[in-house]
């Protein structure tokens, strides 16, 4: 075999590894020159990105991908399967972390004076864990991953506000670690009445023994899990404070990619390592998730309104958005499900540009609460501008990808017979509005006294081009959801609901 | 009735015109007039565009073009019929006749943010032409949150608190409506599978129970808060604290005609004239509709500021389109069509002498404009033609939709809804003749001298006075209104 065949074949593996080394290389880098490591982060999520897309492309064309880790045969072996699901949420992680990745170099440099090793050390290794989660069809394999995510973004965050980020690490750390508890003693227990810790083969044996408590025991212990480590109303309390307090950039990172994995998990422990049938009819735990997600929408909202740090406001809105995601999945028919992993997406483009502009208005301005946003209009335009489109879309104005997904969340509801979620949908829209419009009327119709000797004063080149191209992907994704719907999400929603098209 | 439809990207170019001229606006922000060069560059590029398809349309063809496919079955799509026409002329014309009354009026007020002024009337402008060309509920749903949005930062122009509460007022009337609309989108797709509007209403609504049916028509109806039915008008009298030519172009002319508009496309090309007929939803909302007409003149009554009364007129009138189409015989449907342009023509005239009026004599309270004409007589007679006009009284425009209007509610021997029609033109005289009475006939307080408006703002008064008379003697000119609106009947009502 050729070198070139070798890495080929080994692509899979690979997007864990890269990040992983790379993150160690970084301290190397950052000894060398301190400069570096930006390019060199740069550099690997740039190669990170290639290989997801490759790896998705080669799902879309010839099917799933397995991949035994060191030839070992699963059910013994650590196995990675990369199917449609995993394949696009890689690429999300990926992507968005390449954006945030050029985006760190001005904030990093200001608001981490001295700790830019580390930082860039830690981002990387955010990413190993969060692709690590992603991609492993082993339970245990995930949980070692989910340890790696949950640690380094406890430190990314700790690295924010002094004291504060402190203080919002530590709750995290403590509800995470909760959570993480919950989801070891889950796979425990699979693990005693299986045998085995491969997602594929537990999934095989798992239906003789649905009757079994231990079985429903796991399940619950799952569910609450992921709960909180998506941040799932009420289970929100950590959320907020770790996204308000820490840095900029791990803001939006972990805004981002954090709950978006989280839901991911979700989905992946209720209909890959479970059945549809379990989930949907024997335990109804689909059921309540769409009644526990609508109430996070409209509380999420309720809560954001209330706020006046724009990095909280955002935070209780990803409270609000998480459920989209929830409730598009609980409804447990086609649509519904489109939309709801569409979301996942289109979330991850909205909020991680929601969170690079609040980044870059405190970046050259120090300020977090709206009500000083006046003149912001004529200081940083594009920034704004971005704002106002990535605002827009997550009101759902069509033509920006926030309606695409409200649409089929919408149309699945009324599918499945529940007009009160269609209710709750389009009265989050208004809430959106009522959150946003206050920034808007900050930012463009302040005290016009006060306007009069303002400059532009735009963020620097590497903030701004990442989050115009969050901006342009909102609208274009917006016009052109029917790629990722037609070639990714609709044969991925019929296979994961176990439907034959 | 079969009708051609020829694939052009002109309704595309059209609504395009606006947006790249607001681009441009927004890049000369440092020289006034080149600024003010894109306004009228597009402004008559606009209606060039628009009256290039004219012809087409009197011929009975139909001109579509489909942008792009946003999700599968929901196309974002044009389509130019003769309704849709009529609409996209009245706004496209009249956009070059306020942006020269806007120059004057801006630069004589000396307004601050002017640069965004002219950029987001621009934008509005597309949005209005792309509500006409919509060929379906999920083009006209986008634009109608475009013009919304669009038209916030003209209403809170001024950016007082009471702007900002104005423009908070308008902003949660509309976004209700908006959501109201996309529900009723959502449902129509998902019972039909389709969100493009037919000439006979959308095709298997009618297998829908009543009650739902009946539902849908409500939320719908809730959805055209643009058209500022009582009780959801409040928008619109709250919305005069705006520029004068805001309140001119798009409080009378292209926001509620957006309203109305997308009312009678829900009416005639969603459920259709045979489904409201056989459900009866006319009826109902045409009681109701009637509450406003007549109510609205009484508030109007009330109003000693000239613009909120000329507001409360145009929520009275507005429901006259409203029930035109929902007569659903051939001569209410032309009688409310028709009133489209009729009433933008008359109400324009009107709204702009108001501004003229705070601009040359600073008055904006009737109680204040004792014997006014002698100052403008030029201005007080183009708004007496307005008035009148308003009132229904030959030769200015006005008479004619009344006429259509009263025979299709005699053709249906509805004796209520006669009434309405006519008392509504006794209260439309009430309020009206007090401030003819006023500027003509009551001694001014102190001598006043001629002063004119600048020529910017009286041309365009002129102008829009004297066509509202034309439209009044030679209604039935070629290619005028009644054409176009004679093939839209017809295409409606299947051309009986």
């Amino acid at each position: 075999m050729t070198g070139f065949e070798i890495i080929i074949n080994n692509l899979p593996v690979l997007t864990v590894v890269i990040p992983l080394i790379a993150g160690f290389l970084t301290t190397i880098t950052g000894w060398i020159d301190r400069r570096l490591c930006w390019y060199w982060v740069m550099l690997t999520m740039f190669v990170v990105v290639l290989i997801t897309s490759s790896n998705l492309l080669t799902v879309i064309n010839s099917g799933t991908i397995y991949y035994h880790l060191g030839g070992w045969m699963p059910p013994f072996g650590i196995e990675y399967v990369i199917d449609l699901l995993n394949g696009f949420v890689c690429l999300i992680i990926a992507f968005i972390g390449l954006m945030v990745a050029i985006y760190s170099k001005e904030s990093v440099k200001k608001e981490l004076p001295g700790k830019t090793i580390p930082f860039y050390s830690i981002f990387l290794l955010l990413i190993t864990g969060l692709m690590g989660m992603t991609i492993t069809g082993d339970i245990f394999n995930f949980y070692v991953f989910l340890e790696i995510s949950s640690l380094t973004a406890y430190a990314l965050i700790a690295m924010g506000d002094r004291g504060d980020g402190l203080v919002a690490s530590f709750n995290y750390l403590i509800m995470g670690t909760v959570a993480a508890s919950f989801i070891l003693l889950g796979i425990g227990y699979l693990y005693a009445v299986t045998g085995t810790l491969n997602m594929a083969d537990m999934q095989n044996i798992l239906p003789d023994i649905y009757g079994s408590k231990v079985v429903l025991a796991a399940l619950a212990f799952f569910m609450a899990g992921f709960s909180i480590k998506i941040g799932l109303f009420p289970l929100h309390a950590w959320l907020p404070d770790a996204y308000t307090h820490a840095p900029s950039t791990a803001s939006a990172l972990i805004a981002g990619l954090m709950t978006k994995v989280g839901a991911y998990a979700m989905i992946r422990f209720m209909f890959s390592v479970f059945t549809p049938a379990f989930v949907i009819d024997m335990t109804r735990t689909a059921e309540i998730l769409t009644w526990a997600a609508a109430l996070a929408i409209i509380m999420g909202s309720v809560f954001a309104i209330a706020q006046s740090d724009i990095k909280r406001m955002l935070a209780y809105s990803s409270i609000s958005q998480i459920g989209y995601i929830l409730l598009g999945v609980g409804l447990v028919n086609v649509i519904g499900m489109q939309g709801g992993l569409l979301h996942i997406l289109n979330h991850a483009f909205m909020k991680c540009a929601l969170f690079l502009v609040a980044g870059a208005i405190f970046y050259r301005t120090g300020i977090r609460n709206i009500y000083q946003f006046q003149g912001l209009g004529k200081k940083m335009p594009v920034t704004t501008l971005v704002f106002l489109i990535a605002a827009l879309s997550m009101i759902g104005v069509p033509g920006t990808v926030g309606f695409t997904s409200k649409w089929y969340l919408a149309l699945g509801s009324i599918e499945a017979g529940q007009w009160i979620f269609v209710l709750v949908i389009l009265a989050s829209s208004l809430l959106n509005v009522a959150y946003f419009w206050r920034i808007f009327d900050n930012i463009w119709f302040g005290n016009p006294h006060e306007k009069e000797h303002i400059k532009r004063d735009e963020a620097p080149l590497t903030m701004l081009v990442p989050m115009v191209i969050l901006a342009f992907l909102c609208i274009f994704f917006g016009f052109f959801a029917y790629y990722p719907l037609h070639y990714i999400l609709e044969p991925l929603s019929n296979t994961l609901l176990g439907i034959m098209p | 009735m079969v009708t051609e439809t020829i694939e052009l990207i002109t309704p595309v170019l059209a609504v395009l015109v606006s947006l790249v001229a607001s681009v441009l606006i927004l890049a000369s922000d440092k020289y006034p007039n080149i600024r003010e060069g894109w306004t009228f560059l597009a402004a008559f590029t606009k209606f060039g565009l628009v009256m290039s398809m004219l012809p087409l349309i009197l011929d009975g063809k139909i001109i579509t073009y489909t942008i792009v496919e946003m999700l599968p079955n929901l196309p974002i799509a044009f389509k130019v019929d003769a309704f849709g026409m009529l609409f996209a002329i009245v706004a496209s014309f009249l956009w070059i006749i306020v942006s020269s009354y806007s120059v004057g009026y801006m630069r004589s007020l000396k307004e601050h943010a002017q640069t965004r002024y002219y950029f987001c009337f621009a934008i509005a402008l597309s949005s209005a032409l792309g509500i006409a060309f919509s060929a379906n509920l999920i083009t006209l749903f986008l634009f109608y949150e475009l013009l919304t949005i669009s038209t916030y930062p003209l209403v809170a122009h001024i950016e007082t608190p009471a702007a900002i509460s104005a423009g908070r007022k308008y902003l949660t009337y509309l976004m209700i409506a908006g959501v109201s609309l996309l529900f009723g989108t959502l449902v129509v797709y998902h019972y039909t599978g389709t969100t493009e509007f037919a000439f006979g209403g959308i095709a298997g609504l009618e297998l829908l129970p009543k009650t739902m049916l009946t539902i849908l028509f409500v939320v719908f109806m809730i959805g055209c808060a643009k058209a500022a039915f009582m009780p959801l008008h409040a928008w619109l009298p709250a919305a005069m604290i705006a520029p004068t030519p805001v309140s001119a172009l798009l409080h009378a002319v292209a926001v509620v005609k957006a309203g109305v508009f997308t009312a009678v496309r829900i009416i005639l090309y969603v459920f259709g004239v045979d489904l409201m007929q056989a459900s009866n939803l006319w009826l109902y909302m045409a009681y109701f509709v009637s509450i406003t007409i007549i109510l609205a003149s009484v508030y109007a009554m009330r109003q000693n500021n000239l613009k909120k009364r000329l507001a409360y007129s145009t929520v009275s009138q507005l429901s006259y389109v409203v029930l035109g189409a929902l007569l659903i015989t051939p001569h209410g449907i032309t009688g409310g069509m028709l009133h489209i342009p009729y009433h933008a023509f008359m109400k324009i005239t009107l709204f702009m002498c108001a501004g003229a009026l705070i601009v040359t004599a600073n008055k904006e309270n009737i109680s204040e404009m004792n014997g006014i004409a002698r100052q403008m007589p030029i201005t007080m007679l183009a708004f007496t033609v307005g008035a009148l006009g308003m009132i229904g009284m030959p030769p200015v425009g006005g008479y004619i939709t009344k006429w259509f209007l009263l025979l299709g509610a005699a053709e249906l021997d509805n004796m209520i809804l006669i009434a309405v029609l006519l008392v509504s033109a006794v209260l439309n005289a009430a309020y009206f003749f007090p401030v003819i009475y006023v500027a003509f006939f009551k001694k001014p307080d102190h001598e006043l001298e001629y002063k004119e408006a600048p020529l910017t703002m009286l041309v365009p008064i002129v102008i829009t006075a004297l066509i509202s008379i034309l439209i009044g003697v030679w209604p039935d000119a070629p290619g005028m209104f009644l054409d176009i609106v004679n093939i839209a009947v017809a295409n409606v009502t299947g051309g009986v």
